[in-house]
């Protein structure tokens, strides 16, 4: 019963040495809590983790993967880092991912016949609003109908993927695509260009530092970032302090929805080139950990999203030559999820037994 | 004439009520698994998971030569099992449920996908199980309409309606049960009573995550006899609609269940009526929507547990 006498002590200073090391302290942990798993399947660990570091950093071609497996990740983690820190909990960066990306489509495809410089920017904010729009609902029912924001959110995504299936099969459908159920590909205009002759990496990536960048001034620099700091952290106290809490939770959420959006865009005119049901393996739902492992730190996201995409790329050259299923990532990447929470848990507080 | 009153007619068919009926034992089990947790305080977003791993679990097990229902208890074990994770980060560490939740279906999804491609590498088309048989009740079943529906199902239909009695009964009628309540509701009184706010919650979080798992199993033994990587597509978020929906009443739940099964049964029906008029995915998309409109309609008069949510920290106010 030694359960019952664990009290939690807040410590009155977080050491910043400790905020670095929880992630570091959790990463580390998921791969030994793995390891057990990787020995299942008949493998070396520490060659399995060898092929693993190797192909996702070993060469300029496998880091230019992992760098472009890790620009939608820091899109739909800065979308879920930006929500989380108000409390509001936008679980839905897949279902507006797909928005955006089916936006795209519709103008990208011939609709609009302009500029790269022109049209470019025009797709962004179009993927942004519609992955805003998606979120609007949500929000509004929240504020309004006191309605879970993740029960919604999470519904949603199942009913955009839905839409996406009806429109690749019917109105969107490619003429040019032996039957497939898939989008024709965007106009030339519309590419984002290539970083590298040769390589997957594309502009998006640049497009996904920039926003991150914003996001961080704009929360340690303007009235709107405190605001909804100072929502997450106590909303009554918030309200007390005479702050527009429904406004700050609405705003919050379009931009929220807005950059999961773009992350659609930059996937469709970036890497894939077209509108696919499989554009996205689940970078909503991985845009969660991302966040937490960044510690809702807007450019902490770009170094978890970059940890995570390598682990990504990495088991799937794990598995191609160890034997080892890549779905060992995904794991992975849970099991570091569930490990963060506790070592953050871990930095605030001090356990005092007795 | 004849298409015009061939929507009614699907009511007269005792194949849509026996649909019906099969549809809603998978969302039973899970939103009486959820019903619990949330009773006890405690969201459970891990549900989908955990629906998943009862789904692959329980047919593996059957799969490797075990019984079915000792296959059905291997799927409880491992939804308690991962239950028992849900409550160590939620409840003595009061981590935040929603994060947590959505971890532990992450880890759950995850490590079911893994298990079942290092045990099944190379499989082309999922291998089949001999799956439960209908059980057919003498006497009953004979009755029409309804007799089919209620009374020649799976035994885990009849295992799901006895269930929702039983759960009811200690929800309602035990010190246990009313305990749950209580720490769900107000858990710095239930402390003073000298019940241990800790324990109760980690056990309704553990019993609840079985009954989940068990609604997984269903679908791999019983409603089908192979397991498919996005089987359970939704139904825990489904389930977590429901019991808003069901007001957190372990008997509302059974209805909330039958209604949106039936529905979901009906716009199958009707889906094969109209033909390719209307595109299919619509229709898919019905259950999806149908959850969001119920959250909103019951969103008025909601009596959640007070305490849902909340972590509770002995001593602190």
């Amino acid at each position: 019963m030694q359960l019952k006498q664990m009290r939690l002590e807040p410590r009155i200073r977080v050491p910043f040495v400790l905020v670095i090391l929880a992630p570091v302290v959790s990463i580390v942990a998921s791969f030994v809590l793995c390891a057990g798993l990787v020995a299942w399947s008949g493998a070396s660990i520490f060659e399995a983790y060898g092929l693993l570091l190797k192909g996702a950093l070993g060469s300029g071609f496998a880091l230019s993967e992992t760098f472009a497996r890790a620009t939608p990740l820091i899109f739909t983690g800065l979308a879920a880092a930006v929500a989380f820190k108000s409390r509001f909990w936008n679980i839905g960066a897949e279902g507006q991912l797909y928005a955006g990306a089916l936006i795209i489509t519709v103008l990208g495809t011939g609709m609009l016949d302009l500029h790269p410089g022109l049209i470019i920017p025009i797709l962004v904010i179009t993927s942004a609003v519609a992955g805003a729009l998606m979120l609007l609902g949500p929000v509004l029912l929240k504020i309004h109908f006191g309605v879970d924001e993740v029960v919604t959110t999470l519904l949603l995504n199942f009913i955009v993927l839905l839409l996406v299936s009806l429109l690749l099969e019917g109105p969107l459908k490619d003429p040019m695509g032996l039957g497939w159920p898939q989008a024709e590909p965007v106009t030339e205009a519309a590419e984002l260009p290539r970083l590298f002759q040769g390589l997957r990496l594309h502009a998006g990536l640049l497009l996904a530092l920039l926003f991150s960048f914003i996001m961080w001034i704009v929360s340690i620099r303007t009235t709107l970032g405190y605001e909804m700091r100072a929502v997450g952290f106590n909303q009554k106290a918030a309200r007390f302090a005479g702050m527009p809490v429904k406004r700050v939770m609405i705003i919050t959420a379009l931009i929220s929805g807005g950059i999961a959006g773009i992350a659609g865009f930059s996937e469709v005119a970036g890497m894939k080139g077209n509108l696919t049901l499989d554009l996205s393996p689940g970078f909503g739902y991985t845009g969660i950990v991302v966040a937490m492992l960044a510690q809702l730190h807007p450019l902490g996201v770009i170094i978890s999203a970059s940890f995570v995409a390598s682990i990504f790329v990495g088991a799937d050259a794990m598995s191609r030559s160890a034997g080892v299923p890549s779905y060992i990532a995904d794991v992975m990447v849970s099991v570091s999820l569930l490990c963060m929470l506790v070592s953050v848990l871990l930095v605030r507080f001090r356990i005092r037994w007795g | 004439m004849e298409t015009s009153i061939a929507w009614l007619e699907i009511f007269l068919n005792a194949s849509f009520w026996v649909a019906s009926v099969r549809i809603a034992t998978p969302l039973i089990f899970g939103t009486l698994g959820e019903v619990i947790c949330e009773r006890a305080g405690v969201l459970n977003l891990g549900i989908e998971g955990i629906m998943t791993i009862g789904a692959m679990a329980g047919w593996m097990a059957v799969y490797q030569g075990a019984g079915l229902w000792s296959g059905l208890f291997f799927a409880a074990a491992c939804g308690g099992i991962f239950g028992l994770l849900h409550a160590m980060l939620t409840v003595p560490l009061g981590l935040s449920q929603h994060v947590t939740g959505i971890g532990i279906t992450l880890l759950a999804t995850s490590l079911t996908s893994y298990v079942y491609r290092l045990i099944l590498p190379e499989v082309n088309s999922p291998p089949r199980i001999q799956a439960f048989e209908p059980l057919e009740i003498p006497g009953l079943s004979s009755i029409p309409l309804i007799g089919e529906a209620l009374f020649n199902q799976s035994p885990l239909t009849y295992f799901a309606f006895i269930s929702v009695v039983v759960v009811s009964y200690v929800l309602y009628r035990t010190p246990f049960g009313l305990a749950i309540q209580m720490v769900g509701e107000n858990p710095a009184a239930a402390e003073a009573q000298g019940v241990d706010v800790t324990v109760i919650r980690t056990v309704a979080v553990v019993c609840g995550s079985a009954f989940m798992a068990v609604g997984g199993a269903f679908l791999t033994m019983s409603a089908f006899n192979a397991f498919f990587f996005n089987m359970i597509n939704g139904r825990g978020w489904i389930c977590i609609a429901l019991v808003v929906f069901a007001s957190w009443r372990p008997g509302k739940a059974l209805l909330g269940a039958f209604l949106f099964a039936a529905f979901d049964a009906y716009q199958m029906r009707l889906q094969q009526l109209v033909g390719t008029e209307i595109p299919y995915q619509i229709f898919l998309m019905m259950p999806y929507v149908l959850s969001i409109l119920a959250l909103i309609v019951m969103s008025r008069r909601v009596g959640y547990p007070q305490a849902l949510m909340i972590p509770y920290r002995k001593g602190e106010r």
